[in-house]
């Protein structure tokens, strides 16, 4: 069930009920630890606004339908950190429009077709991958290290993360579902060729794969083979062929159609 | 820990499936999940939060394997604003701040510190060079560690040094006693030396392993 379900019930009442399993979850007492940011927040300052706090209790209840649990559990939660002025919802908006808007695969294929067309910025990528990305200003949070691995003829390479879901932020944008699945985070490892050839993508026996588990603080993108057919294409027309798989290593760079 | 999230070499998950156009969220809340951790990053400050990926492993295995991932993720927030008293289970429950709590306060970080997680710039001496064979030991702390299951015991070979880094591992209760800087290397394992006859004879696995995690082989 989603947020968008269909009973017309008194909203809070749902928030109660639903609640129970949050707070059964929580630590049971203050664990000490000198760790106090994280990787994956340490840039939320930078989305922190200024605003003034007049902004009122948001508790509006023009919805009649139902949302689900979780749903309501999260509502309920930043309903109370937007009241007790710890988060900013426009900042809380800005993420998320970054996330969706702006930052995604379509980075890291800006990257990959520089590459294609640019062979002092390959050598550059495949030598230092972080600070021939910076030149394109796609470094920050998981992405901040970053190590590229080339496709040829006779090497196909494969990034996973087993241990969790690390992926390349600011090239990739944030990973799709089948990524952070357990059967890829499973497999990719240990039967890559079959993970491959569900993906479409049959590899003959004399290529090499790679497979790259991101278990440190360093993050892989792919650099995949230019098709065939792109000889007279520009570097903004490359950049359309290029897609999140093909930087994943999931698949190939088809030609033009 | 030796968890369900340490998932590599595993069999039963079944088929991957790939959603076409996937969205980036596919709920509004999964979204404002995702946000919110980030937004609130700020007040772990001076809490002694323990680390985000040790609270993702703490979630017992039946568990995690029902949650999705931004469910995961909301657990761990509510776990840390829970402990350290910045929300009430109240308040939680209701979605009203509650009148008697105390106004949160925004902490100085830690007077002790933290190296974090980035690259540092630090002289500390490299014991393995690229070409170097090594053994993974065999490891298996109740806290949080990156080396994976899957490597331990076998040998491989020293593919690239990617400089120095804090560990990242800690105790059965997330503490993390110092940030112990060494150098992160990329290790290269035959295929077939993780997986035997399975894999491919010409293929390998590279996995990043703190200094901590080998030994000469």
């Amino acid at each position: 069930m989603d947020e968008s379900g269909e009973r017309p019930v008194d909203r809070r009442g749902f928030i109660k009920g639903s609640a129970v399993g949050a707070a059964a979850f929580a630590a049971p007492g203050k664990m000490m630890n000198e760790r106090t940011e994280e990787a994956e927040v340490h840039d939320a300052d930078a989305h922190e606004h200024t605003h003034g706090h007049g902004h009122g209790h948001d508790h509006d209840h023009d919805h009649q339908d139902v949302p689900s649990d979780i749903a309501l559990r999260v509502r309920a939660l930043e309903s109370v950190l937007i009241e007790k002025e710890m988060v900013d919802p426009a900042a809380l908006d800005e993420i998320v429009d970054n996330f969706e808007n702006r930052i995604g695969p379509q980075n890291g294929a800006r990257v990959v077709a520089r590459a294609w067309v640019d062979p002092g910025f390959r050598d550059r990528l495949l030598a230092d991958g972080t600070s021939a990305i910076g030149e394109l200003d796609y470094l920050g949070g998981q992405g901040e290290h970053m190590k590229v691995v080339a496709n040829t003829d006779s090497v196909h390479n494969l990034i996973v993360c087993t241990l969790c879901s690390c992926y390349p932020w600011p090239t990739l944008g944030l990973p799709p579902v089948w990524y952070k699945s357990s059967a890829y985070r499973a497999r990719a490892v240990i039967e890559p060729r079959e993970v491959l050839r569900e993906f479409g993508l049959d590899l003959p026996e004399d290529v090499e794969v790679r497979v790259w588990d991101s278990t440190a603080e360093i993050r892989y993108l792919v650099l995949p083979q230019r098709p065939p057919g792109t000889a007279d294409m520009t570097e903004e027309e490359l950049a359309e062929l290029v897609t999140r798989d093909s930087m994943v290593g999931v698949a190939r760079v088809a030609s033009p159609s | 820990m030796n968890t369900i999230h340490d998932m590599g070499g595993m069999d039963g998950f079944g088929a991957i499936e790939p959603e076409e156009n996937e969205p980036v969220f596919h709920h509004r809340w999964e979204g404002r999940v995702f946000a919110l951790t980030r937004a609130v990053g700020r007040w772990g400050r001076g809490r002694n939060w323990p680390g985000f990926r040790f609270t993702l492993e703490s979630i017992p295995p039946d568990e995690y394997l029902r949650m999705s991932y931004y469910e995961r993720w909301f657990h761990m927030m509510t776990s840390r604003l829970l402990g350290s008293d910045l929300i009430t289970d109240t308040e939680l429950e209701t979605g009203y701040a509650d009148p008697g709590a105390a106004t949160p306060e925004m902490l100085p970080a830690s007077r002790s510190g933290s190296l974090g997680f980035g690259l540092l710039d630090l002289d500390v001496p490299a014991r393995f060079g690229p070409g170097d064979r090594v053994r993974a030991r065999n490891l298996h702390p109740r806290g949080h560690t990156r080396q994976p299951r899957y490597v331990r015991g076998r040998v491989g070979q020293i593919a690239e040094d990617f400089g120095v880094y804090a560990l990242q591992d800690s105790d059965a209760a997330g503490q993390q006693p110092g940030d112990r800087p060494q150098h992160v290397y990329s290790v290269r394992f035959e295929a077939r030396e993780l997986w035997g006859d399975r894999a491919g004879a010409g293929d390998s696995v590279y996995v990043d392993l703190w200094e901590d995690y080998l030994e000469p082989a």
